[in-house]
């Protein structure tokens, strides 16, 4: 039973961070109706950015909370401005063209991050510096709280809520739903289409960035390769919980958290990355529209 | 009550999110007629049309071609039973060529499988050339026959127009429904394309079902009208009935299109 | 076209094979072998992404599964040694390993076809993923070690010319490439491939003149895995050993790169791209000795990136190599 808790915990932290990764796939889906592809690399870029600024500085030496929120905004910044980067050059040319080409080059701007990232940082995983101390905050019946897991509950949740203010009672967050329900008629009302998918791009990439850290701490093993398979867990929690639903994405998150530490828990570890593939398989199959999405009618 | 009843359409409704898009509509054709379907913008015109074609399902309601239900299956099913459309939009294949589009208008009636495409068998050969001839004379109609490889997209509006409603009898329907057939026309195109859905009508035995904001061409053409508004049936009639039935000059007062 | 076509073209390039065993050197002969694959998957991928216009991110799966059948019954039911009955073994290798792989792409195609664009694409990439891992966990093939020990055609001697086990293998190779070939171009030039070609341009119209669109798509999936699985057969055989991080998704999108490069939709463009990409890495490798670093890849997504920007049709986009060669005879 305390171990079955344990899961639970650790279940719901990673959810966690899944959900932050899954909202940035879920918003521009929401605005473009495409898959960035490169989300999850801009987020390898983040813990990179983090890895250096804690490595150039020897933070890992002393870790200390005021560390821990300059990495933290750092990567938060450079996923903001990579994120904002790419869609400009990228993709807001290709608005126009067929599907295809943007899906190609998202594949395109995703494999160059990868390799890139490659050729800068090195083949090898690096090891995240602790930022902060980890202790036992307190223990239950014998399970114990870490302050990790703590501490990413409580940065994610912020996050989220951070979120929900901008997107629901901001002037732009309120310009980007309009934008997503119906972009012809929110330009004709004068809602500057390219600044709210910039905008999104930003919100989106800082949700990476934030997630990079704490990925890193928990973690601690980074390599350029690692957005790869992240990118399809989150991608998969966003479809799960339906894409362009907010909080589909955390719902979605959370779902896949949990059921991948339940596969590895109790099953084989070898399964955990087939598991997110399945998981999308079967909901494409039976319900497209995820938990909590609408179905879009098309024009004819 | 006429026996020769091809469409019994029984008090469908769909309706999106909130909006009713039809409500409770009906309508019978009966064979060989020539029928319009008018209403102001967004009153649920093509709707009706993708309600008829299986794009959407009506959400109460049947429709029956021939008697048998049809309002469960699916587009192309129904499509096979004798139902033709063209867009309001044109959808052309733009990148094939004008020939091309009429074939694949053929595609289900043609029998050759891949096994005798592969080992390019007499009879694939023979089907195939049977099928181009068939596609040829029904470019004559329109005088396309010239234009036969360019891509459908390169071909003026007008042409494309024409081009679609080709490719559609190329199914060999029995009912064919044109969305606003003379949009984007000029008088005399307009007046060439009345002479031409009259004579297709006799030469294919066909039941024409017509989208039109074109109110004389309607009025002209059309032996009997249905006036949709938000979604509502409002009448239905002959066009001298039409022109003056208050309710429907009610609908189309405030808007731009004009009755007369 | 010609009926007799493929078997003039088979007799022409098995007599250019004759010069290419004498005179390529083994690492150049190896490399071209892995061109004639790479045309193969090239080809089959178009199918799928240039003519019907659905994005598949799964090829390798199907590659993996005709790979995978081809090593396991090749080394269970060993080619006898006589000449010709030895390449009809490998012959029927092959065409097993295809059947493997289009049963298989029955099985995705079928659910996963309904869908849409970049769904699609996720989901053949999910499909890929999940093949992998199942032959991962699968000790009878290996697991994570790999398949080993996989025979290739042997020599042949001929009369008193003797040629190397290279030769064998082209034959082999050549006779599936112009298979792929000639199927794909006939059939496309066919009702079957006007249908495959209508989804592309626009699935609603196909689907109000009566085309069946889902049985349409996974007909056009179904062909197209079952090359790949013979793509996979054959470089099983080129290779002798292969393991499951061979098929991964860089392998996939090695394949779309190629379709994209060349331009989707065209016969000659994705094969003209298939030994682009094939021959790159050899022109490449004075760059990487002199600095010591792979930009294998970071070139490839730059080609992406910058085609999609400047020419999305690809080097051909619909047109064929001798399009543009009758264009300049005209001139």
């Amino acid at each position: 039973m305390n171990e079955f808790i344990q899961h639970i915990i650790n279940g719901i932290s990673m959810g966690a961070i899944y959900a932050l990764i899954a909202l940035g796939y879920t918003m521009v889906y929401g605005i473009l109706q495409f898959i960035n592809f490169a989300h999850a690399d801009i987020y390898m870029v983040g813990a990179f950015a983090s890895y250096y600024l804690a490595r150039f500085f020897q933070l890992g030496e002393h870790p200390h909370w005021s560390w821990f929120f300059i990495a933290l905004g750092l990567s938060t910044l450079v996923c903001a401005l990579l994120g904002f980067a790419i869609e400009k050059i990228a993709y807001r040319p290709l608005r126009k063209s067929p599907k295809l080409n943007i899906l190609i080059t998202a594949i395109g701007v995703s494999l160059f991050l990868e390799y890139a990232g490659q050729l800068l940082f090195g083949v090898d995983p690096k090891l995240f510096p602790p930022l902060l101390t980890e202790s036992v905050l307190f223990s239950i019946g014998g399970i114990n709280v870490m302050s990790l897991d703590v501490i990413i509950l409580g940065i994610s949740i912020l996050a989220m809520f951070v979120l929900h203010r901008v997107v629901y009672h901001s002037k732009l967050g309120k310009a980007m739903r309009a934008v997503s329900q119906n972009s012809t008629v929110a330009a004709m009302l004068g809602i500057s289409i390219d600044r709210v998918i910039s905008f999104t791009f930003i919100l989106g990439s800082s949700l990476a960035g934030i997630a990079a850290v704490l990925v890193g701490m928990r973690y601690p093993k980074i390599e350029p390769m690692m957005g790869m398979l992240m990118g399809t867990k989150a991608f998969v929690a966003a479809v799960l919980g339906g894409i362009g639903s907010l909080p589909g994405a955390v719902l979605g998150g959370l779902i896949m958290g949990l059921s991948e530490e339940m596969v590895v828990g109790y099953l084989q570890s070898t399964y955990r990355d087939a598991l997110s593939f399945g998981i999308l398989i079967v909901i494409l199959i039976f319900k497209p529209t995820g938990l909590l999405g609408t179905k879009r009618i098309e024009k004819v | 009550m006429s026996n020769n009843k091809l469409l019994e359409i029984k008090e469908i409704s769909i309706q999106f999110g909130g909006l009713k898009a039809v409500d409770r509509f009906s309508m019978d054709l009966e064979s060989g007629e020539l029928a319009g379907l008018i209403g102001p913008n967004g009153a649920g015109k093509t709707t009706v049309f993708n309600l008829l074609t299986g794009v959407y399902s009506p959400q109460t309601g049947s429709i029956d071609l021939e008697g048998q239900p049809i309002h469960r299956k699916k587009t192309f099913e129904i499509s096979r039973l004798g139902i033709a459309r063209t867009f309001q939009n044109i959808r052309l294949f733009k990148d094939l060529s004008v020939l091309d589009n009429i074939l694949l208008g053929q595609h289900h009636r043609t029998q050759y499988g891949i096994w005798q495409v592969v080992l390019q068998t007499p009879g694939f050969q023979r089907e195939e050339a049977q099928k181009k001839e068939e596609a040829l004379e029904l470019l004559k109609i329109f005088n396309l026959e010239k234009k036969q490889s360019a891509p459908a997209g390169a071909l003026p509006y007008g042409e494309q127009r024409k081009l679609e409603i080709l490719r559609a009898l190329a199914t060999k329907p029995k009912l064919l429904l044109l969305d606003e057939p003379a949009a984007g026309m000029n008088h005399s195109e307009t007046t060439g394309l009345m002479e031409i859905i009259s004579m297709i009508r006799e030469r294919f035995n066909l039941t024409i079902l017509l989208i039109e904001h074109d109110m004389k061409f309607v009025m002209k053409i059309c032996e009997k009208i249905h006036v949709l508004d938000h979604g509502v049936k409002i009448a239905e009639g002959i066009p001298s009935y039409i022109q003056n039935h208050a309710e429907v000059i009610k609908a189309y007062l405030g808007t731009d299109e004009e009755l007369h | 076209m010609m009926k007799s076509a493929p078997l003039i073209s088979f007799v022409i390039l098995a007599l250019m094979g004759l010069m290419l065993d004498q005179f390529l050197n083994p690492y150049l002969q190896r490399t071209m072998a892995l061109v004639l694959v790479n045309i193969i998957l090239a080809m089959s991928l178009n199918l799928v992404n240039g003519y019907t216009g659905q994005f598949s991110l799964g090829h390798a799966g199907f590659m993996a599964i005709g790979a995978y059948t081809s090593a396991y019954l090749s080394t269970h039911w060993v080619a006898p040694a006589a000449i010709v009955p030895h390449l009809l073994f490998f012959i029927f290798y092959s065409l097993v390993s295809g059947c493997f792989a289009a049963i298989a792409g029955w099985l995705v195609g079928q659910p996963s076809l309904r869908l849409k664009g970049d769904y699609l694409a996720i989901v053949t990439l999910g499909f890929g993923e999940i093949i992998r891992v199942i032959i991962l966990n699968s000790s009878a093939l290996g697991g994570a070690r790999g398949y080993f020990g996989i025979p290739g055609p042997s020599p042949i001697s001929f009369g008193g010319l003797a040629l190397n086990a290279f030769y064998s293998f082209y034959l082999v190779a050549i006779l599936w490439v112009l298979t792929c070939f000639f199927v794909i171009y006939r059939t496309i030039s066919s009702t079957h491939g006007r249908a495959f070609m209508s989804i592309r341009e626009d699935e609603i119209a196909a689907d109000s003149l009566g085309i069946h669109t889902t049985r349409v798509k996974v007909k056009s999936f179904v062909l197209s895995s079952f090359f790949a699985g013979v793509a996979g057969s054959l470089f099983s055989h080129c290779m002798n050993f292969i393991a499951p991080s061979t098929f991964s998704m860089l392998m996939s999108i090695n394949v779309v790169i190629m379709v994209v490069l060349g331009g989707m939709g065209s016969m000659t463009g994705p094969i003209l791209a298939a030994v682009i990409i094939s021959v790159l890495p050899e022109a490449l490798r004075p760059l990487q000795e002199l600095t010591g670093q792979d930009y294998r890849m970071v070139i490839y997504s730059l080609i992406l990136i910058v085609l999609m920007l400047v020419r999305p049709q690809g080097l051909l986009g619909h047109k064929e190599i001798w399009n543009f060669w009758r264009k300049t005879r005209v001139e």
